[in-house]
């Protein structure tokens, strides 16, 4: 059989790779223990560094003492704020968000004042990890205490303290955007005046922590004037930019390399203090340095996110068609502002109206400094807390008109046919169908049959109670139209670049701009190059993450990898196969015209077996030896690729809770997504990143929560306070998807990182407060420890603050009282 | 300083070391076994997670004068003969790591797992390996990973080929996807 067959399938097109479950490339290196984490690099007489830190959350130096640290064994050097207070500069912010913004500056040591408790003091750099630990021990420090700012709604009163005394008030800049004044919507006031029913919220998005597994660390080797950087970061494109701009290292002499990086999920998106740090000390001390992060020190100092408090209006007619949305925010900054600080919240800005038909819509943020350390992106920046805003006060407009919450949404939301749909917020929602999301969802779930569970009981007043909370969401992806980002005052473009290079022996290396940390890029470029040059998957190697192999990138964040670096790497092989085909032409003496071009191999139309492969001439062309004159003799190709629109991917997320009315104990029954995000180029990674999103939306609903004590302490300093879940705690997810083609990118693909994260909070909180609602429960907030979700049980209220903290229960005591006063009222 | 004698991966050491030294410190600075990783400094996330005398343990929990005269396998001493170990090969079949730097950890305590637990459930699965953090995957696939090296382990299911992929398991509501076989 196979031998008859044999030519047919020789002349065949090879399967598709785009689709295929293709086990990733990537795994070898990591389940083996051979990777090449910064931390574990070793160059000879290299030095370490550990860092003295502020135990103060808010005061003045008034004296360091360095004498005793530098006596010690094994020290090398010490350095203080004020050592390096002319080279350090300020760390970037890249996004003034209006033209006013107030920033502070921020120094990666701090000089004269200290403004939340882990910043550093001084940096002590000795021949062993251990030797610099043991004499930051040895530094005597001493501060003038001021007072600390905490709490937001404290803060932005005229009479507040001043996180820094610098500054007129806490407040660093008011973002506004009004449809009415955009042109996108009606008049918002008079919606809300006009307004037959108006439901008004007041939401708390908790502080959260990243948590990426691997701890940062950053090692600099400097070569005379040059200078070679490795960081666990997600972007050593923009890091070096960066990096130049602040230190004044020219852009050209400065390498930085991201190697293997253990996850980061947004946390390790910014400069930090400690790779400026690093790059100084390595330029004074002429040495190779390291310096390698604790976890304690990773949740201290590292970025934080989310920590916003929402106020929400909607506005709605008694049958349940809305007519206005109002949001008033403010959004915790921390102490200074990083790289796209201030940007997160006004990124969320465009999400609020979800995938809902808000005839009206005004946005407003205040942007506040506290005495904690900075926040900057988290899984989903911006989006996760628009997304939870919204989809809980659906359900909050559901409950007082009377009507399923599913009903109020379907109501509402964009039908099928009305794509591509233009929002409220001015964004052109691109393609899907969340009728259909959501009924294959439901089915999932087996949604009847948990509503007559709940339904018994409910009737037989069963301690055990059951709910069901619905997402129906959508969000931004592929970030970003560069246009869209100047007009938002964005400090950089959106792009992305690629370039093949074809070598002699046939096989390909493909360059991405876009640098992964566990994504699985090189398993996915290999399969999208792997179809478009029509070469075997395994002959295609993709590299990355070095300045100095890819020139060009603006590295991997805002679900924008595929969807934009995949592009650029289509564009990128699109050139390969134009100029191939010149080359082609030539050697087989045709006209291009004539040349079809399929699995890899140029063939004259409808002469059989005149094959030139792609790969041979790749080595044709490499030999150089007969080309068409004019040209050069070469089919490597660069692409840059810009979006001319985001990308919208939607889904609908259901989760069955029981809530143990007796204990307040909360446990996910069942979990049932189904999500669209375009064309798959990989099911086994996308469903990876949906699990992964869906682990970390679950863990700030129920589990995860940064709590600073009412001096400024991180209580939860630590994995055994800061609780991230363990496979124990977590359910079985169901996940299915519909594939609705994103038209802004050749591949179709919408993006899928922050999808789970993004959708699955407002579910699960959702499904708490339907198991409990008529017991007189509209609101509890996150995490859902079982003290809070007995609390709101058994005293109303929403639970409280966390009681060990008491960080923000004076404030709270006065603002928690279940409020149908809005905040713009 | 105090001089201790270890096996580890096959190789012998001797070897003077600080009494503070964790036994993490001294694989990873002394013997150059960068597989083994660090992920907190409290014994919360398992990353580090070795096999000492053929138990699984938390290498920073373990004092490096502890491990004198004894047997320690590191992530890097599974494989035999360049051939994958079967959980190795789990994880990988099953799409049980995405940045993989909890995955050391998690493969060495997921192999104690089953040898105490030849043929562990969904639910033994997820509490036996409650003491290594991962932040990526959501731990699913992980779970899968651990229950597919279990059966090869104790010669059930000889291998991941006639194992449900993942892909078929779960995006059932995709027609588009097509499993690799």
């Amino acid at each position: 059989m196979t031998l008859v067959e044999e030519p047919t399938t020789a002349d065949a097109v090879p399967e598709k790779e785009i689709g295929k479950a293709r086990r990733r490339k990537e795994d070898a290196r990591l389940i083996t223990g051979r990777t090449t984490w910064t931390d574990n690099m070793v160059l000879p007489g290299m030095l370490h560094m550990a860092f003295v830190r502020s135990p103060v959350a808010h005061g003045k130096i008034t004296q360091i003492d360095v004498s005793a640290a530098q006596q010690a064994p094994g020290v090398i050097a010490v350095f203080t704020g004020r050592d390096v207070a002319d080279e350090q500069g300020s760390l970037p912010c890249a996004w003034p968000v209006t033209p006013d913004m107030v920033n502070p500056g921020h120094p990666s040591i701090a000089v004269d004042e200290v403004n939340h408790v882990g910043e550093a003091v001084a940096v002590i750099v000795a021949r062993s990890k251990v030797a610099a630990q043991d004499a930051v021990e040895l530094v005597d420090v001493d501060y003038d205490v001021l007072p600390v700012v905490l709490d937001m709604e404290e803060a932005v009163k005229a009479d507040a303290h001043l996180c820094h005394d610098h500054t007129s008030s806490n407040t660093s800049y008011h973002f506004v955007f009004d449809a009415g004044d955009a042109g996108t919507g009606a008049d918002t006031e008079q919606a809300f005046a006009d307004a037959e029913v108006v439901v008004s919220r007041r939401f708390v998005q908790q502080r959260l922590i990243p948590a990426f597994m691997e701890p940062r660390s950053v090692v600099v080797q400097p070569q005379g004037d040059n200078y070679t950087l490795w960081s666990s970061t997600q972007i050593p494109h923009i890091l070096r930019v960066m990096l130049a701009m602040v230190t004044g290292v020219p852009e050209h002499k400065l390498r930085v390399i991201a190697p293997d990086v253990g996850g980061g999920f947004g946390g390790k998106i910014t400069p930090t203090p400690e790779e400026v740090v690093t790059l100084l000390v390595a330029r004074r001390l002429g040495k190779p340095i390291k310096w390698t992060e604790t976890r304690s020190e990773s949740l201290m100092t590292a970025h934080h996110g989310r920590d916003q408090i929402q106020y929400i209006d909607v506005a709605a007619d008694r049958e349940g068609n809305v007519k206005g949305l109002r949001v008033r925010l403010l959004a915790d900054m921390g102490a200074y502002l990083r790289l796209i600080t201030p940007g997160i919240p006004a990124l969320g800005a465009f999400m609020f109206p979800g995938i809902y038909k808000f005839p009206a819509y005004r946005f407003e943020c205040d942007g506040v400094f506290t005495n904690k350390v900075p926040t900057d992106a988290y899984r989903g920046a911006g989006r996760p807390e628009a997304t939870f805003a919204i989809e809980r006060i659906m359900d909050e407009l559901a409950d007082e008109l009377g009507m399923d919450p599913l009903e109020v949404r379907k109501k509402n939301w964009i039908n099928a046919e009305e794509f591509p749909f233009t929002t409220v917020a001015g964004l052109q929602y691109d393609s899907g169908d969340y009728e259909k999301a959501t009924q294959d969802a439901l089915d999932l779930l087996g949604y009847d049959e948990l509503r007559a569970e709940q339904k018994r009981r409910r009737e037989s007043n069963d301690p055990l109670q059951l709910g069901i909370g619905f997402s129906t969401f959508t969000e931004m992806c592929g970030l970003a139209p560069s246009r869209v980002l100047g007009s938002l005052s964005f400090g950089a473009g959106g792009w992305e670049s690629a370039s093949i290079r074809m070598l002699p022996t046939g096989k390909v290396e493909v360059v991405t701009g876009s640098t992964p940390h566990g994504q699985g890029h090189e398993t996915a470029w290999s399969q999208l190059v792997a179809d478009h040059l029509g070469v075997p998957f395994e002959d295609v190697e993709v590299l990355h993450g070095d300045t100095a192999i890819s020139s060009k990138g603006l590295d991997t964040y805002g679900s924008r990898s595929l969807v934009v670096g995949g592009t650029a790497v289509v564009k990128a092989a699109e050139k390969v196969v134009a100029k191939a085909r010149r080359i082609a032409a030539h050697l087989l003496e045709a006209s291009e015209d004539d040349l079809e071009f399929s699995g890899g191999k140029f063939s004259v139309r409808g002469t059989p077996g005149t094959g030139l492969g792609i790969q041979e001439i790749a080595l044709a062309i490499f030999a150089a030896h007969d080309y068409p004159e004019g040209i050069e003799p070469s089919i490597d190709a660069e692409a840059t690729f810009d979006p001319e629109n985001f990308s919208f991917p939607h889904g609908t997320h259901l989760c069955a809770m029981e809530v143990d009315t007796e204990t307040g104990f909360v446990k996910i029954r069942k979990y049932a997504c189904v999500d669209d995000v375009g064309t798959i180029v990989n099911p086994l990674i996308v469903e990876g990143q949906v699990h992964g999103g869906l682990a970390q939306g679950i863990a700030q609903a129920l589990y995860e929560e940064a709590v600073y004590d009412a001096d400024g302490n991180l209580t939860t300093g630590t994995f055994v306070d800061y609780l991230v879940p363990a496979a124990s705690d977590l359910p079985h997810f169901d996940t299915g998807n519909t594939v609705h083609t994103a038209p802004s990118n050749p591949i179709g693909a919408k993006g899928v990182g922050e999808a789970g994260c993004i959708a699955s909070t407002p579910a699960v909180v959702n499904a708490a407060i339907d198991a409990v609602r008529h017991l007189g429960v509209s609101d509890i907030r996150m995490p859902l420890t079982p003290e809070r979700v007995w609390r709101a049980i058994h005293e109303g209220g929403d639970g409280g603050d966390r009681a060990s903290a008491r960080t923000n229960a004076q404030a709270a005591d006065s603002s928690d009282a279940p409020s149908t006063a809005g905040g713009l009222q | 300083m105090t001089q201790i004698s270890v096996r580890v991966d096959g190789a012998s050491y001797s070897d003077d070391v600080e009494p503070r030294t964790l036994l993490v410190h001294y694989l990873r600075e002394q013997l150059g076994k960068v597989g083994t990783v660090v992920g907190c400094d409290t014994s919360n996330c398992g990353a580090c997670t070795v096999h000492l005398d053929g138990e699984a343990v938390k290498s920073c929990t373990v004092f490096a004068v502890q491990a004198d005269g004894s047997e320690v396998t590191t992530i890097e001493g599974i494989s035999q003969n360049g051939t994958l170990h079967p959980m190795q090969k789990a994880f990988h079949e099953m799409h049980g790591l995405q940045c993989g730097f909890c995955t050391p950890g998690m493969i060495m305590a997921s192999i104690d797992l089953v040898n105490d637990n030849p043929d562990p459930s969904e639910d033994e699965v997820r509490e036996g390996i409650e003491g290594n953090l991962c932040r990526c995957t959501g731990y699913q696939n992980i779970v899968r990973a651990v229950q597919q090296a279990a059966g090869e382990m104790h010669g059930r299911a000889a291998s991941g080929t006639s194992h449900e992929s993942p892909a078929v398991v779960d995006t059932a509501a995709a027609p588009h996807v097509a499993v690799q076989s």
